[in-house]
């Protein structure tokens, strides 16, 4: 399904001493710095998996995603989803894919969800009586019926993920990316996607690439984890033996603990 | 539904939906209107242009009813926001192009402010007394060179203010854009005085400007003003700057966004 091969990325940023005079001499000189976002970044995930993909803030999560979705070019290496290099065949690869980011929001503000799903069916090209078989699923699946009507303005943040989370199922991709889908949530809602996720998986073998700093979420939807951290994969496989190293039965003490011991805290 | 048109009548849908919006928008335009009306024509009196009164009147009638699809400070702020916030990072994981995308998404919004308006507008204006009235155009051709160079004028504008939201990908300041290209629109396409009223010498340098194609150029179609035997090679220079804008905008976003994206995690 995925196969990721040395993926390297590196970006410049700016840098400067704090106060108007060094403003003044940035001014006339940038002192750009050269970040390596990925150095050489090696996975491959088969059909069907839920994988976790964890790391604390900066470690390059979000520039692995970006790439995988055809967003972002990395600067050298492999990157392969089914068969499609993702940022040469952009169209066609994003076609297949569905994507959650938890902190931004794919529907229309002003309008009834509802016109949002309406505008995907037509932007994805999803044949009417799938869209309508979709719909249902989704609507019973995540429980919408009761807002499917009103604008994502007047939404709770619950409501308006699940909502989101549909909106990237409607056209039946094999591959979801999630990123921080159950940020700012209930418990409630929390439970209701995770429930959801599972049985996305479950029910139609779809592959599910989570990247989140929940620990719980990863507890009950991915037995395996990648683990980066400043721009290198420090671990891949189970979730329980990476937790045991963690010698806490607290699960977030024990990701930082881990986090610490492998000086990427 | 083709994705580009089902976004437009999203954008259209949503833009008849602002009820209170437009009618506030007619009470002011006409008023304006009407002042626009008696300076322009006390100018012209004391030898100050070539337009005949009637002809200001037309000018000022139509400027008014069409002035969501000629002013160049109608905004998206949806858009806007969404590029401020990151939140396009979505439509890159679209299968569509987010030039064409967006094109689609302001000619609608432009179209639906427009159809809100207008009718009202030119209704009354054609049933003032006479200085002030709305008078038909002169010869059939008139009419149908009105409405050709008002369409094309339309797909201009959007070439060209498209840019701002371009830019904004890059500064991520919405207003700073708007700033830059309001004054310049306004001024060099005759909004704020139509060209008749300038000097010659100014005149003939805004002539080599896009600017006054998407203004200027319809409204004095409409009276005769420019002869409808001139239109075809002004609609020719439409099409060449909407055919050098497009590709050009096209190539611009690409870059931004590739630009954009190599900053943060």
């Amino acid at each position: 399904m995925i196969t990721v091969d040395n993926l390297r990325k590196s970006y410049l940023a700016r840098r400067r001493a704090s106060g108007p005079g060094q403003a003044l001499l940035s001014l006339m000189k940038p002192n750009r710095e050269r970040i390596e976002a990925l150095k050489g970044v090696s996975f491959s995930i088969g059909p069907g998996e839920v994988v976790g993909y964890i790391g604390p803030n900066g470690a390059g999560k979000s520039t692995t995603i970006k790439i995988m979705c055809g967003i972002l070019e990395p600067d050298s290496g492999i990157c392969l989803i089914k068969g499609r290099v993702p940022w040469k065949e952009r169209k066609a690869h994003v076609a297949g894919i569905g994507v959650v980011f938890g902190q931004r929001s794919q529907l229309w503000w002003d309008v009834p969800v509802l016109d949002s799903f309406e505008l995907l069916r037509d932007i994805y090209k999803v044949p009417g009586k799938e869209y309508a078989e979709s719909l249902d699923e989704l609507v019973a699946a995540l429980d919408l019926s009761g807002f499917l009507d009103m604008p994502a303005r007047s939404l709770s943040l619950g409501q308006r993920m699940r909502c989101e989370m549909a909106a990237s199922l409607l056209h039946r991709p094999e591959l979801l990316f999630l990123d921080e889908p159950t940020i700012g949530l209930d418990a409630v809602s929390k439970l209701a996607v995770r429930a959801f996720i599972e049985r996305m998986n479950r029910e139609r073998g779809v592959t599910v690439i989570l990247t989140t700093h929940d620990v719980h979420d990863i507890e009950a939807l991915a037995k395996r984890v990648i683990l980066i951290g400043k721009g290198e994969i420090l671990y891949d496989g189970a979730f329980d033996a990476l937790m045991a190293r963690g010698g806490s039965s607290n699960l977030e003490e024990a990701m930082a603990s881990i986090y610490g011991e492998m000086g990427i805290a | 539904m083709n994705p580009y048109a089902a976004l437009f009548r999203m954008r259209f849908i949503r833009g008849l939906s602002y009820r209170a919006s437009a009618i506030v928008g007619v009470a002011t335009q006409f008023f304006f209107g009407l002042v626009f009306i008696m300076v322009f024509q006390a100018f012209a009196r004391s030898g100050g242009s070539s337009l005949a009164p009637a002809q200001i009147a037309s000018y000022v009638w139509l400027q008014q009813a069409f002035l969501a699809l000629i002013m160049v400070w109608y905004r998206d702020r949806e858009l806007l926001s969404t590029i401020a916030a990151g939140d396009a990072a979505y439509e890159l994981c679209r299968p569509v192009d987010a030039y064409f995308f967006w094109y689609s998404r302001l000619l609608g919004g432009r179209l639906a402010g427009a159809a809100l308006r207008c009718l009202p507008i030119l209704a009354v204006a054609a049933l003032l007394p006479d200085p002030y009235r709305l008078c038909p155009p002169p010869s059939v051709a008139a009419g149908l060179c009105f409405v050709a160079c008002m369409a094309l004028g339309l797909l201009l504008i959007v070439a060209i203010t498209i840019f701002a939201y371009i830019l904004t990908v890059v500064t991520l300041s919405p207003s700073a854009p708007f700033i830059f290209i309001t004054p310049v629109y306004e001024f060099a396409a005759g909004m704020i005085i139509p060209l008749p009223f300038m000097p010659e010498a100014l005149q003939q340098f805004l002539r080599v400007l896009p600017f006054r194609l998407c203004v200027d150029l319809p409204l004095r179609m409409y009276s005769g003003s420019i002869a409808a035997a001139d239109a075809p090679g002004f609609l020719a220079l439409q099409a060449l700057w909407v055919a050098i804008l497009l590709p050009l905008g096209r190539l611009t976003l690409n870059r931004a966004i590739r630009g954009a994206q190599s900053v943060g995690g």
